[in-house]
C-alpha cells in the first residue's frame, strides 16, 4: 500500500471527520436524524476504512480485539443500568422524567445516554465482524 | 421492588449476560449463571402466586401508559410459561456445569453462559410482553443465542444443524413481522389488548386474514409442528447437552404460548376459530404428527434424535388440546406445556449424563448401562414412563385430560390417535430400555455412574414427573385458569 498516496492521504483527512460525523449523529439525534445505531455504524466505519487501508494488524494495535469485545457488552450494561438508575430513583425502568430536576432534561439526558449505551454496542459487533471476516484465512490456501 | 417484577424478570438477566462475557471465567461465569436463573425462577414464582390471587399485573416501560408505550402484562397464562421456563433454567445451569466442561473448549465457556442466559432473556421476555413488536425482539434475542448455543456443539454437524435452524428460524421469524406489520397497517396499534379491540372492526378486509396466514406459518415453524418441523431433530441431535435439555423444554413451549396468545387472546376465539376454521388445520397436522413422527422415533438409532422426533410427536399433543378450542382441550394442552417441560427435561438430561461418561449416545454404545449407570436409566425409565402416559406420571395426566376433552365432542377417532400414540412411545422407549438393562456391559469400558452434579437436576425433574402425577390438583388448576381466560369464559 506504501505507494498508493492518494488513498493513504485521503483516508487520513478522511477518517477524523468520519468519527466526528458520527458523534454528531449521535449526539444531535434527538433533533434531527440519527441515533445510536446510525452513529455506531459510521463510527465502526471510520476504522474499517483505516484497516482497508493501512491493513487489518494496525488496526488491531490501535483498537485491540479484547477492547471491541468489551465495547459490545459494555453499551448493553450502560443502556441497562440507565433504567436500573431510574427504578433506583423512583421511576419506572427507562422513565427518564426522574433523572434531572425536571422532566424535560431528564428525557433529554435519559435518550442521549441510552443512545451513547447503542453506539457502543454497535460499533463494538461492527468491528468484531469485520475482525472476524477479515481475519479468516482463504479455504483454499 | 416488587411492583418492578416484571420488568426485572427480563433485565436482571438481560445485565447478567453482558457481565458474564465481561468477567470472562469459566467458573465464576457459571457461578454468576446459577445466581441469575434461580433468582429468575423466584420472580417467576413470585408473579405466579401475585397474579393468581390478584389478576393481571401491568407494567409501563419508560412511564409511557399503553397502547403508547410498551407495556408488560402478567395473566395466569403467561405466568405459568414463565415459570416452566424459569424452572427449567434454574435446573439446567447446575446442571451444565460439568457437562459443559466435557463437551465446550475451555475459552468459549463463559460465551456460552452469555448466551445461554440471553436466550433465557428472550424466552421470558416473549412471555412477559404486552406489545407484539416486542415480541418480535425477543423472538429473535432468544433465537440468535439458541443458533450460537447449538453451533458449540462438540460434533461438527452442529455447525449445519444451527444453520438449518437459523434459515427455518428467519423465515419463521420473517413471517411472523410480516404478519405484526400486516396488522399494525390496519389498525395502527402494537399493544395486544388494543389490537384485540380494533381488530374486530377491519377483520373483513382481505389484509387482516393474511396478516393470521403469514402468523400462523411462522409461529408453527416456530414451535416445530409437522410438517414444518425439519430444523428440529438436527439442532436437538447436535446441540450440546444442556442446551439441548434446555431448548427441548422451553424454546417449543413459548413458541406454543406466542399461538395462545394469538389466536385466542389478539385475534380472538370466533375470529380464529369459526371464521379462518384455524382447527381444520392444525388438528389434522397434529394427528399426523403424532403418529408419523412417533413411528420415525422408533427407528432411530440415536437416542437424542429419538427423542427429538418424539418432541415433535408431544407437540403434536399440545397442538391437538388447543385445536379442539375447549376449555378441556386447552387445559389439556396447556397442562402438557409444563408436563412435557418436565418429562424431556429429565429424558434429555439422562442423556447427558451418558454423554459425559460414555461420550455418545448411539444406541450401540448403551449396551448394559442399566447397571453401570444405574441413577441414571432409572431416571430415564421415570421419564420414558411419563412419556408413555403410565398413571402416577404427568404424562398420564395430560392423556387423561385430553382424551377427555376428545371425547366431550364426540370424537372417539381422536382419543383413538392419542392411545394409539402411547403405544408407539412404549415401543421407542422400550428400545432404549432393552438394550440399557437386558444386553450384557462391557466391563473393560469401566463406565461408572455419572456424578452428583449431573444427577441430582436429573432426578429433581424425574421426581417432578411424578409428584405432579400424583398430586395434579395445582397444575390443573392453573391450567384451568388460563384455559378460561384464553377463551373468555372468566374474564
Amino acid at each position: 500500500m506504501d505507494d498508493r498516496v492518494i488513498l493513504r492521504v485521503g483516508a487520513k483527512v478522511l477518517i477524523p471527520f468520519i468519527l466526528l460525523f458520527a458523534l454528531y449523529v449521535q449526539f444531535h439525534g434527538d433533533y434531527g436524524p440519527g441515533g445510536g445505531f446510525q452513529a455506531g455504524v459510521i463510527f465502526a466505519a471510520g476504522f474499517v476504512l483505516y484497516a482497508l487501508i493501512y491493513g487489518l494488524g494496525n488496526v488491531r494495535r490501535v483498537l485491540p480485539p479484547r477492547a471491541v469485545y468489551i465495547c459490545s457488552a459494555l453499551g448493553v450494561l450502560l443502556y441497562a443500568g440507565v433504567g436500573y438508575v431510574t427504578m433506583a430513583l423512583g421511576g419506572q425502568f427507562l422513565d427518564y422524567d426522574v433523572l434531572a430536576h425536571d422532566p424535560e432534561h431528564g428525557q433529554h439526558y435519559g435518550i442521549l445516554l441510552v443512545e451513547l449505551g447503542v453506539l457502543i454496542t454497535v460499533f463494538g459487533v461492527m468491528v468484531s465482524v469485520f475482525y472476524a471476516v477479515a481475519g479468516r484465512r482463504r479455504l483454499d490456501t | 421492588m416488587s411492583h418492578h417484577l416484571p420488568v426485572l424478570l427480563v433485565v436482571v438477566p438481560l445485565v447478567a449476560a453482558p457481565v458474564i462475557a465481561l468477567l470472562n471465567r469459566p467458573r465464576i461465569s457459571w457461578a454468576v449463571a446459577v445466581a441469575v436463573t434461580l433468582w429468575v425462577l423466584y420472580a417467576a414464582l413470585a408473579l405466579l402466586s401475585q397474579t393468581m390471587v390478584d389478576g393481571a399485573i401491568h407494567y409501563a416501560l419508560g412511564g409511557w401508559v399503553a397502547p403508547y408505550g410498551i407495556e408488560y402484562v402478567v395473566d395466569p397464562v403467561n405466568a405459568w410459561v414463565i415459570v416452566i421456563v424459569a424452572l427449567i433454567g434454574a435446573l439446567v445451569t447446575p446442571y451444565a456445569r460439568m457437562s459443559v466442561e466435557r463437551e465446550i473448549s475451555e475459552d468459549r465457556i463463559p460465551l456460552f453462559y452469555a448466551a445461554f442466559i440471553l436466550c433465557l432473556t428472550g424466552l421470558l421476555g416473549i412471555a412477559v410482553t404486552g406489545d407484539v413488536f416486542n415480541v418480535f425482539v425477543f423472538l429473535e434475542i432468544s433465537s440468535l443465542s439458541a443458533y450460537a448455543l447449538i453451533a458449540l456443539g462438540k460434533d461438527r454437524r452442529a455447525l449445519t444443524a444451527s444453520f438449518q435452524y437459523l434459515i427455518m428460524g428467519s423465515v419463521g421469524a420473517t413471517f411472523i413481522v410480516i404478519g405484526i406489520g400486516l396488522m399494525y397497517v390496519m389498525t395502527g396499534t402494537l399493544n395486544m389488548a388494543d389490537l384485540a379491540n380494533r381488530l374486530p372492526e377491519v377483520a373483513s378486509t382481505r389484509t387482516i386474514p393474511v396478516a393470521f396466514t403469514f402468523l400462523t406459518v411462522g409461529i408453527t415453524l416456530k414451535l416445530a409442528l409437522f410438517p414444518l418441523h425439519l430444523w428440529l431433530p438436527n439442532a436437538y441431535t447436535y446441540a450440546p447437552s444442556a442446551v439441548t435439555a434446555f431448548l427441548a423444554s422451553t424454546a417449543t413451549k413459548v413458541a406454543v404460548y406466542l399461538l395462545l396468545r394469538f389466536f385466542f387472546t389478539i385475534f380472538g376465539v370466533t375470529f380464529s376459530f369459526d371464521v379462518m376454521q384455524l382447527d381444520r388445520i392444525l388438528m389434522p397436522l397434529a394427528l399426523v404428527a403424532i403418529l408419523t413422527m412417533s413411528l420415525v422415533a422408533i427407528y432411530q438409532e440415536n437416542v437424542k434424535r429419538l427423542l427429538a422426533y418424539s418432541s415433535i410427536a408431544q407437540i403434536g399433543y399440545i397442538v391437538l388440546g388447543i385445536s379442539l378450542a375447549s376449555v378441556l382441550g386447552l387445559t389439556a394442552g396447556i397442562l402438557h406445556l409444563f408436563n412435557h417441560a418436565l418429562m424431556k427435561g429429565a429424558l434429555f438430561m439422562s442423556m447427558g449424563c451418558v454423554m459425559y461418561r460414555v461420550g455418545s449416545v448411539r444406541l450401540e454404545r448403551m449396551g448394559g448401562l442399566g447397571r453401570a449407570m444405574p441413577w441414571t436409566m432409572a431416571a430415564f425409565v421415570v421419564g420414558g414412563l411419563s412419556l408413555i402416559g403410565a398413571p402416577l406420571t404427568v404424562g398420564f395426566i395430560s392423556k387423561w385430560y385430553l382424551v377427555q376433552a376428545a371425547l366431550e365432542q364426540g370424537m372417539w377417532p381422536v382419543a383413538g390417535v392419542v392411545l394409539l400414540g402411547s403405544l408407539l412411545a412404549l415401543m421407542y422407549v422400550w428400545k432404549v430400555i432393552e438394550v440399557a438393562y437386558f444386553r450384557e456391559v462391557d466391563p473393560e469400558l469401566g463406565i461408572t455412574e455419572a456424578p452428583l452434579s449431573l444427577l441430582a437436576p436429573t432426578w429433581v425433574l424425574a421426581l417432578s414427573n411424578v409428584y405432579f402425577g400424583i398430586d395434579a390438583s395445582r397444575t390443573v388448576g392453573i391450567a384451568t385458569r388460563a384455559a378460561e381466560l384464553l377463551l373468555g369464559v372468566l374474564s
